[in-house]
């Protein structure tokens, strides 16, 4: 039920797609559907009431505008491309402006604050942020002033000596005083950024609310940031403010952003307490702490694909010359076994493949409950082609029996799953000989290919319409992913050609 | 273009495997159910004396400190605005447009979420029009009752039955939900209740997570078994249940390392430390539970349902109860997955973890100001 629920965003554009025009009435069901998605993110109420007003004040002034000039170029835009530019476009502006760095004033000892709910992530958020400003050249401590859970010290020193960096506790102080204390000792122990892991606690609790502001009048940090759980519900903005209220927070920090949630209390902090986004958290590992972008967590609330992030992280990733001759070659037909390793290695380095896939736009609603992205397959199938020859990975067809049963056992797997691997191998080579049937053009790199790939050309697999997908260079209608190039129609079509007789080339060599 | 289609043929059909096992699971569940039932009945005399030296702490004179304790976090935010519904309501005889948005904000910010509300207020809005309910005041009072009703199907105590082996309860959640502060509950409870309890450190991955039951063990007094850090939890498990055995434990209650559920191989290694914990006691755990925040928010469906099917859950507890939080979003979860609720956590003290009570629940996640119990 939740699927159908969080795939809202795209059935508000879908039913946008036929009009003509915007008016009141059509944009009432879209909107209807967008505060669904919104809803379900987990965006407070009345911050998601009033988004909506805002958007739909802007999307009925605009009613006639279905050309628009961007960068230059102009571009056609359908009402739903439109309508959704609008939400994105104000998602970001309400999230932004994008402001992720801390006030670090000049001198000695700089401090950072952490305060939060319990079980939002603080103590691991602290190693985390020592370790983002250890690469900057920060000399950071960490000062232990959770007293209160048990072994909330042992963790901190733990992540502390793994990081290799001084920790700061006391037993017999107050966290008050231990703050203090950690912060008159940060020179003698060579640091020069202080940061404050405190306990958790609930809002209500006035006791320790207290101790927080005392903590503050004590340190006079120069940045107090709130360390939120990215799954938080409703309350998201009762909690922010009454931290803010207590003590000024000069940002908060959304973690857990690595699993499922979509993070609508980012909005929601934002809008009621007004202090911007730092970071976000997307793993256990130290170093899985991210700087915050508007319009990868905007595409997230709204159900649509990190598009913007995966194409950087595609772009850190690829070796470009080295993509380029691989392309060519397997184009030609010559497609091998170690081709296909090296992609599985390449997506591999991108991160865990829930990751990936979940910031490609073609799952605009979550993932299908079926699609089972296990990395773990990944590793199968790599260990199986490591049991390969060097021939036997040149030329799979040379693969028999014998040779798949000794596949199999070198690399723990069954036969069935060695069969399974070399057909769907051989599958994407014919596919590919296919394609590369004709002429090779130089836009046809595999880079570039992927590129447009996520900046447009998959686009009416998730609109279902291919008349009413996105103009290619502008998928959504917004601005900065637009990175691929030009692409004329006149070669558009031609590619449609190109693919119907790969098509048909791949049915004729199945039968 | 076609370079495309490959790559999502490619990534498609690569990894859009149906996992398999999925169907012994299911039959593990109803043999499980099955001990379960059997293990209630079987020493009906040990079970019974137990199970009243446990629950006497929780009568009745307890249930008003209860349910002022949920509802002291519950209702300091909420006042004014209930107050200003009543308002709504005065002297109109069916609900309007207004009315409803209005109930509806109520139920959405209780995290109730949108599909729940939406049903809710359909009944309601049926019953107004059948003349069921012939004053509108009195609609919150129904929609409380209705959620009550629908909770009371899954309010079920953890009922531990003490055999001839270890009784073992299996702790899950994702990272910060409060695993390790239930167990140590549930272990003082029963410690209270002179039952031989042990302790199985399982998060062998987060820093000090075992340091952190250790020292619950001590102020409890009950053993701890602990492995070597970074140690495979499966390992740690199985000679926990050699000892439990060896030495008449008669309740273990395994800790794991918290894991968001969309990460795979950390639910691959759930999975296997369940298996192992059937190794040494066939019928072992007798409980699986999952522990869920109540501040968190709609992902928490997609917790329970991700957990639960990658190994069973027999029962949930609710957490952090003492907030502002209402915890509305347990009403989808158990319309949906039918999983008992065992448990609500409403403070940081040892005595802080209560048997739930749907109408208890109920009426503090939508409470109005009028007598409890009318």
């Amino acid at each position: 039920m939740l699927e159908i629920l969080s795939r809202g965003f795209r059935d508000a554009r879908q039913y946008l797609q036929g009009m003509r025009t915007l008016n009141e009435e059509n944009l009432g069901e879209a909107l209807k559907i967008v505060r669904m998605s919104l809803l379900e993110a987990d965006v407070e109420f009345q911050v998601t009431r009033s988004f909506l007003d805002r958007v739909k004040e802007q999307a009925i002034g605009e009613i006639v505008q279905v050309k628009v000039k961007h960068k230059d170029k102009k571009l056609k835009v359908t009402p739903g491309d439109h309508f959704i530019r609008l939400c994105h476009d104000e998602l970001v502006r309400l999230m932004g402006p994008a402001d992720v760095s801390l006030n670090f004033p000049a001198k000695a000892v700089n401090s950072i604050m952490l305060v939060g709910l319990q079980g939002s992530g603080k103590t691991t958020t602290a190693a985390k942020i020592a370790r983002f400003f250890m690469k900057s050249g920060k000399r950071p401590l960490l000062v232990a002033a959770d007293v209160y859970r048990p072994a909330a010290v042992d963790q901190l020193k733990k992540l502390g000596q793994d990081l290799g960096l001084p920790v700061f506790a006391d037993s017999s102080a107050s966290p008050p005083e231990i703050c203090r204390l950690g912060q008159n000792q940060a020179l003698e122990l060579g640091a020069n950024l202080v940061i404050f892991d405190t306990a958790g606690r609930l809002t209500v609790d006035e006791a320790l609310m207290d101790e927080l502001y005392q903590i503050q009048q004590f340190t006079s940090p120069d940045n107090v940031l709130l360390v939120c759980d990215a799954m938080i519900g409703q309350e998201s903005v009762n909690v922010a403010n009454a931290f803010n209220k207590r003590i000024n927070l000069s940002g908060f920090i959304l973690t857990k952003l690595d699993g499922d949630a979509r993070g609508g209390a980012a909005i929601s902090i934002k809008e009621a307490t007004g202090v911007p986004i730092k970071f976000l958290g997307m793993g256990e590992g130290l170093d899985r702490l991210e700087e915050f972008r508007p319009e990868g967590l905007a595409s997230r609330i709204l159900g649509l694909g990190d598009v913007v992030g995966l194409v950087k992280d595609f772009e850190e990733v690829i070796d470009e010359k080295q993509a380029e001759q691989d392309a060519m070659r397997m184009l030609r037909g010559n497609f091998t076994l170690n081709d296909f390793l090296s992609q599985i290695r390449t997506i591999k380095k991108m991160g865990p493949l829930q990751d990936v896939v979940e910031k490609m736009p073609f799952f605009p609603g979550g993932l299908p409950p079926q699609a089972n992205f296990d990395d773990y397959e990944l590793v199968k199938i790599e260990s199986m082609i490591n049991s390969m020859t060097p021939s036997e990975r040149m030329i799979p067809d040379a693969i028999n029996e014998s040779r798949i049963e000794r596949i199999a056992k070198g690399s723990g797997r069954k036969g069935n799953e060695v069969r399974d691997l070399l057909s769907k191998f051989k599958d994407m080579r014919d596919l590919m000989s296919a394609m590369g049937g004709g002429k090779l053009r130089g836009r046809w790199k595999r880079l570039k290919g992927i590129k447009r790939m996520f900046s447009g050309g998959l686009g009416n697999l998730m609109g279902g319409d291919p008349s009413a997908s996105p103009t290619p260079d502008n998928p959504f209608g917004l601005p900065e992913v637009n990175k691929a190039p030009q692409v004329s129609k006149k070669s558009l079509e031609k590619q449609r050609k190109k693919n119907k007789e790969a098509r048909k080339a791949r049915k004729k060599s199945r039968r | 273009m076609s370079d495309e289609k490959k790559r999502t043929g490619f990534l498609g059909r690569l990894f859009k495997r149906n996992r398999q096992g999925d169907k012994t699971q299911e039959k593990d569940v109803l043999n499980e159910e099955e001990y379960l039932q059997e293990d209630e009945t079987k020493p009906p005399e040990e079970t019974e004396s137990d199970q009243k030296i446990v629950e006497s702490k929780l009568e009745d004179q307890d249930e008003a400190k209860n349910l002022l304790r949920l509802k002291t976090g519950l209702t300091k935010t909420r006042k004014g605005f209930l107050k200003s519904l009543d308002g709504i309501f005065a002297g109109k005889k069916e609900l309007d447009e207004q009315a409803l948005s209005r109930l509806e904000e109520v139920l959405l910010r209780a995290d109730i979420g949108v599909q729940t509300s939406y049903e809710l207020l359909e009944q309601v809005t049926e019953r107004v029009k059948r003349r069921e309910i012939d004053d509108p005041a009195k609609v919150i009072k129904h929609i409380r009752d209705m959620v009550r009703q629908s909770l009371e199907h899954v309010e079920s105590p953890l009922r531990v039955g003490y055999g001839t082996e270890p009784f073992v309860v299996m702790v899950i959640g994702v990272n910060g939900s409060g695993k390790t502060t239930t167990i140590a509950k549930i272990a003082a409870r029963h410690k209270a209740a002179n039952r031989k309890v042990m302790l199985v450190a399982g998060d062998t991955f987060r820093a000090a997570a075992v340091e952190q039951l250790q020292i619950w063990g001590d102020r409890i007094g009950c053993d701890v078994v602990k492995g070597k850090p970074q140690a495979d939890p499966s390992s740690i498990v199985f000679e926990a249940m050699d000892r439990a055995i060896k030495d008449d434990f008669e309740l273990v209650l395994v800790d794991t390392a918290g894991r968001l559920h969309t990460r795979i191989p950390l639910m691959e290694e759930l999975k296997k430390v369940r298996r192992t914990l059937g190794k040494r006691i066939p019928s072992a755990p007798h409980e699986t539970l999952l522990v869920i925040d109540s501040s968190m928010g709609q992902n928490a469906i997609l917790q329970a349902r991700t957990f639960n099917e990658a190994i069973p859950v027999t029962g949930i507890a609710m957490t952090k109860l003492d907030g502002t939080s209402k915890g509305g979003v347990i009403v989808g979860i158990s319309k949906e997955l039918k999983i008992p609720i065992r448990f609500v956590g409403i403070g940081e003290k040892m005595d802080d973890l209560r048997d739930f009570n749907a109408r208890q629940f109920a009426e503090a996640m939508l409470s109005v100001d009028e007598p409890v119990g009318d």
